[in-house]
């Protein structure tokens, strides 16, 4: 192994059935350096960090990992293991014991011999909490501190362990800035002694307030190691998003934008549920508007709020300046407001259901079961929107789950279209099916619009965005950032916004 | 952070969820045993009626330890019963069969037969629940199942036993003058314990200590409290799960040479519902059935609970099993509606604690270092 080396992992595969979750992945961790692993949500940085923690149900497919002072491979296939070999890991979720003491979390697992010295532990415990600064008391039982105190007992644990390799996998996110701060001291003490800390975390400035290199994964792939001073903010979520800056031409327009009305449909102030942050949202009718962000920014958490589809915690709602409630879906689709999820497979369609079932659900449920609509009207409505939808179907009795991808959405999007909603929410509507369909459910998108109903958007795609929406609702780790509108509406300004501040 | 006190004055700290709900069911049954005192004429105040509780519940306390012991890891095991009344017929069969004649020996060959057959129970279930993942429920059930087939193919007829030796172990007492009363006529009745409540005792004690001072004892809540922490804590969550089943299966098999020595006879319909019992018996005295919280020494009280419940009942006139079976059960909801009560508020607490934990947080840790 190269001098200053202490971790290599070269060629990683992982598959789960259906997925790939890591494909030909290296990773390398030097001395004293904290490099961080960046990525939006699956690209894999969770996988990789558990592949080298040796969690079961986790053990690579394919690769070596090597470990300074290891002859040859190391063999990791347990957290045992991966502690022997030197990797301590402080998870993002708290793997402590909450029944036991904040000693006994701190040196349970790791000690010789029968007994337990309950006494040592507690006093060598509060020494390494008191110079760290962590406000615990060693003999407290650990369910009865903070979240944030819970975390730090973690990292103070993998501490004391003399480990080569330390990973935080998004230690931050339930800390408050100043705890951040102290844990960022930590990590720069750590490194000076030359510990290699592998720093998994969605905010970017966190990335560059401590890091020396960042390694970018995307879809399981690498992309990427970079030096922290060589990779603008910018850049980092230009790659993270697959995008290369250079190619960033303006795009060709599929139709023409629709121009909003003046009536606003919709109108929410302080809106927030079990999922998100409170935000401030409106639109206009005939306007189509998107949120846009990383995977995992809040993008779908938000409108799943509007929709009343997450557990609605506050917030005033005023739908065409009336104030209504809305609190679960039902309220919504009385109001007038259409969700197509994200999930088409957990959220939309019944699979076992027939084509004619599922495109009929939503406006049988608006009428209330008590009123059944007929089998005949059900054939003519099913069969109006299979031809203007063009679904490519057998016939309107096949079942939903033998249809492909697109015609799928189509099915879920008819099913909306048949309510004639005035505000149509649509997350994700072109993921996973064919260019032609996509292109075709943008032009719908436009088309709608123009009619006067009110659209929002959200793609992972920003060309998509970029091409029917009007203005673009910028999110960033759950709060909005920014908003884009008119020439502001460029893929460098929706990532600069999203990057922040800088640049 | 502000280092001007030392950091090793010693705060008391807050009861834990485990001695809060113990607390609670020694003070149930301290109550309870105090109210039958002063409202009924049947004799609690004499020690002896305690020790009473003790000798012929011997057993009930030795299995409840061991469903103490994996309720904490979130298992169960409801072959106790079974493993009982097959230890006890086996012992029995042995006794009057082996041989050897009355020696001591023979005694402890007995004993070793006992510990045997527990053993063996502990290390298959322990096997099929650790490390082929099986449910606990299932794989006790089974157990339960295959100890009273056993049993009744031993024999079908009680078996008495006939054995000497034995039986002299059986008459042993431990005599306590000082403990004792004076009879109408003037002499002195010590009070008497039975060897098995000793055993029992003994076993509360040592299983206690473990839980409380053996590295094995810790990880056993380590894996209750929460298992994947646990495993990503570096113990071997499995080898643990394995061993508090063998334990608990040893613990059965003792469980069965005690009762022997209070009734000495082997019947296939022994202990029948005493698994029940036994887990009433964790639960009231604070073991939760999610694991991870509990002790030996709130087992011992919940089982003496359940005996002086069944000893008031058997003294009132409202003697019969329905009102007993009725009484227990009312005992257990009390029991369950109490902790949760407790659980909650104390949760609740902490709750609206670490809602402001960001500034409360710091202020603590001002206050600590």
């Amino acid at each position: 192994m190269e001098d200053g080396i202490v971790l290599t992992m070269r060629g990683i595969c992982k598959s789960f059935p259906g997925v790939k979750a890591l494909n030909n992945v290296d990773f390398t961790l030097r001395k004293g350096e904290i490099h961080a692993l960046m990525g939006e949500n699956g690209a894999g940085k969770s996988t990789l960090i558990k592949v080298l923690t040796g969690v079961s149900d986790y053990i690579k497919d394919e690769g070596s990992i090597r470990i300074e002072g290891i002859e040859g491979e190391a063999k990791i296939h347990s957290p045992q293991q991966a502690q022997e070999v030197g990797i301590s890991t402080v998870y993002q979720e708290i793997t402590l014991c909450p029944n036991l003491t904040v000693a006994e979390n701190m040196f349970i697992g790791r000690t010789r011999g029968p007994l337990v010295h309950k006494k040592d532990y507690e006093k060598r415990a509060t020494e390494i909490l008191r110079d760290l600064g962590i406000p615990a008391r060693a003999s407290q039982e650990l369910s009865r501190c903070s979240l944030a105190v819970q975390q730090m007992v973690a990292i103070a644990r993998a501490v004391d362990m003399k480990c080569k390799v330390l990973i935080l996998d998004e230690p931050t996110s339930s800390l408050d800035d100043k705890e951040v701060e102290r844990l960022f001291e930590l990590m720069r003490d750590l490194k000076k002694k030359g510990v290699g800390i592998i720093f998994v975390t969605h905010f970017l400035e966190q990335v560059y307030a401590v890091s020396d290199r960042i390694t970018v994964l995307r879809n399981g792939e690498l992309v990427g190691e970079y030096l922290v001073e060589n990779l603008p903010q910018v850049e980092l979520v230009a790659k993270m998003m697959g995008k290369s800056l250079d190619d960033l031409a303006e795009l060709e327009r599929i139709g023409q934008k629709s121009g909003a009305g003046e009536e606003v449909v919709y109108e929410a102030e302080d809106i927030s549920s079990s999922e998100c942050r409170p935000f401030d949202f409106s639109i206009r009718a005939g306007e189509v508007n998107g949120f846009t962000g990383l995977l995992g920014s809040g993008r779908s958490e938000s409108v799943r709020a509007i929709f009343g589809a997450d557990r609605v915690t506050g917030g005033k709602v005023k739908v065409k300046g009336k104030p209504v409630h809305i609190t679960k879906p039902h309220d919504a689709m009385k109001n007038g407001i259409g969700y197509l999820p994200e999930d088409r497979k957990r959220d939309g369609i019944i699979a076992d259901l027939s084509v004619r079932e599922n495109i009929i659900l939503a406006l049988q449920v608006i009428k209330g079961m008590n009123r059944p609509i007929s089998r005949a009207k059900a054939e003519a409505f099913a069969d109006e929107y299979v031809k203007a939808l063009d679904i490519k179907t057998a016939s309107l009795d096949t079942p939903v789950g033998s249809l492909s991808g697109g015609n799928q959405q189509k099915v879920i999007l008819a099913r909306w279209l048949l309510t004639h909603p005035q505000y149509l929410i649509l997350d994700e509507p072109t993921r996973g099916i064919d260019v032609g369909t996509k292109t075709e459910i943008q032009k719908l998108v436009l088309k709608l619009a123009e009619e006067g109903m009110s659209i929002t958007f959200i793609s992972s795609e920003i060309e998509e965005m970029l091409r029917t929406c009007s203005r673009l609702i910028v999110m960033r780790d759950r709060k909005i950032v920014g908003e884009l509108t008119g020439d502001d509406l460029t893929q460098v300004q929706v990532m600069k916004t999203i990057a922040g501040g800088e640049q | 952070m502000a280092k001007n006190k030392s950091p090793l004055t010693r705060t008391r700290e807050p009861l834990s969820n485990t001695q809060m709900l113990m607390f609670i069911s020694i003070g149930i049954f301290a109550a309870m045993y105090l109210a039958a005192i002063i409202f009924m004429d049947s004799g609690f105040e004499k020690p002896q009626m305690f020790f009473d509780l003790l000798n012929d519940n011997a057993a009930l306390i030795i299995i409840s330890c061991a469903l103490t012991i994996v309720m904490i890891t979130g298992g169960i095991n409801i072959s106790a019963g079974g493993v009982i009344s097959l230890t006890a017929m086996a012992c029995a069969l042995f006794l009057n069969n082996n041989g050897i004649g009355s020696s001591p020996l023979s005694i402890f060959l007995t004993l070793l037969l006992a510990l045997g057959i527990g053993l063996g129970f502990g290390v298959l279930q322990g096997f099929l629940v650790s490390y082929l993942e099986i449910q606990p429920f299932i794989v006790t059930l089974a157990g339960m199942f295959l100890a009273r087939g056993l049993t009744t193919i031993l024999s079908r007829d009680p078996v008495k036993v006939t054995h000497e030796g034995f039986l002299q172990l059986v008459q042993t007492k431990l005599k306590i003058n000082w403990l004792g009363y004076t009879a109408p006529n003037g002499a002195l009745i010590p009070a008497k314990v039975e060897i098995g409540a000793i055993v029992a005792v003994g076993v509360v004690v040592l299983m206690a200590l473990m839980l409380r001072f053996a590295r094995f004892g810790r990880n056993v809540y380590a894996v209750g409290g929460n298992r994947q922490s646990a495993l990503m804590l570096g113990i071997n969550v499995k080898r643990t799960v394995f061993w508090a089943y063998v334990i608990s299966g040893l613990l059965c098999g003792l469980a069965g040479f005690v009762f022997l020595i209070h009734k000495p006879a082997g019947n296939a319909s022994v202990a029948m519902r005493s698994e029940m019992d036994a887990i009433a018996a964790s639960i009231i005295g604070g073991t939760l059935l999610s694991g991870g919280v509990g002790n030996v020494v709130g087992t011992f009280f919940g089982a003496m609970i359940l005996a002086t419940i069944q000893k008031i009942i058997a003294l009132s006139p409202l003697n019969a099993s329905w009102w007993q079976d009725m009484a227990n059960g009312a005992m257990l909801s009390f029991f369950i509606l109490l902790q949760s009560v407790v659980l909650m508020r104390r949760n609740k607490k902490k709750d609206t604690k670490n809602d402001k934990n960001k500034d409360i947080a710091k202020e603590r840790g001002a206050e600590i270092t």
